[in-house]
């Protein structure tokens, strides 16, 4: 495949798109899946107990956990169409470049988070192995009671 | 669990204890399945070897997965895990112990918290750090 421009006029068209909110539940059974995979042992992920004799309360989130997707077609739809229309330029090359969050509540299980996305930006740039295009989704995580808990951005590289 | 550590115990240049991570295949399905995160690269080796890959890599989110544990490890049940921010630079492969390391950058008091910035990063065998970030959090404070 040729590769053209990278930020041909489809794509730059899609910087600043919004998604329809996603709905994430946050169970304590799908927080103690996460806290097994990453083989993390913390009590206030798994041990309910604990959990309620702690400040929180409640069995928490660990960090970089938001809940499962009761929904989630906003923000991958988002970045679907984004590199749809990046293999379309010559870039179908997909790799995870990064996550960033900024965390302002606990998220307890029980809880429910809306989250709104938007493309914040496009770049390219040449790397060691060709031109790389990174792609910056940003997510606001608000919960049940309208307080925002979570800011994070996410890093899609297309090359 | 380790000793709850405060605001007064932190010097900054300090390294924070590190965390040990044996990363096997059937970790990185785990993580699939809770993350919801099914790209083959990360569990079929017939797939990643299509794309150019030499084998199953693990995924970029568990390796800040694994520096998030480090940080609450570290903060403790009084503690905060503020802001986190990671880049995945390159690859690392199952079968391969990956270390999580922490340096206190700055410490300060902001608005009545206790903030303590650091520099964390994932270390392979080979001494290479792919997954280098930083991290804010607060601490309590002994008064």
């Amino acid at each position: 495949m040729t590769q053209g421009p990278a930020i041909t006029d489809e794509v730059r068209a899609m910087i600043g798109a919004t998604s329809e909110p996603d709905i994430l539940e946050v169970e304590r059974g799908a927080i103690r899946r996460y806290a097994d995979a990453i083989e993390d042992p913390n009590p206030l992920f798994r041990d309910v107990e604990q959990a309620r004799n702690s400040r929180y309360g409640e069995i928490i989130c660990p960090p970089g956990f938001f809940g499962w997707p009761v929904k989630r077609s906003g923000r991958m739809g988002l970045t679907a169409k984004v590199r749809e229309a990046l293999t379309k330029a010559g870039y179908p090359r997909l790799l995870d470049g990064g996550v960033e969050y900024e965390c302002f509540l606990p998220i307890r299980a029980g809880d429910t988070l809306t989250a709104y996305s938007k493309i914040a930006d496009i770049t390219e740039r040449e790397g060691k192995t060709g031109k790389m295009t990174f792609t910056i989704t940003e997510t606001t995580y608000v919960n049940q009671n309208g307080d925002l808990v979570v800011k994070a951005r996410g890093t899609m590289i297309c090359r | 669990m380790a000793k709850q550590v405060y605001y007064e115990d932190v010097e900054e240049g300090m390294e924070i204890p590190s965390l040990a991570k044996d990363v096997t295949t059937q970790q990185l399905v785990k993580w699939a399945g809770a993350s919801g995160d099914y790209y083959q690269i990360h569990y079929d080796k017939d797939f990643a070897q299509a794309t150019g890959l030499p084998g199953v890599i693990v995924h970029g989110r568990l390796k800040s997965s694994f520096l998030g544990q480090l940080l609450s490890d570290w903060v403790g049940e009084e503690g905060t895990v503020k802001k986190v921010s990671v880049q995945h630079r390159g690859m690392d492969f199952p079968g391969e112990q990956m270390t999580c390391k922490g340096k206190v950058t700055k410490k300060h008091v902001q608005d009545g918290e206790h903030i303590v910035e650091l520099e964390i990063w994932t270390e392979n065998p080979k001494g290479e750090r792919n997954a280098p970030g930083s991290a804010v959090v607060a601490l309590p404070s002994r008064g």
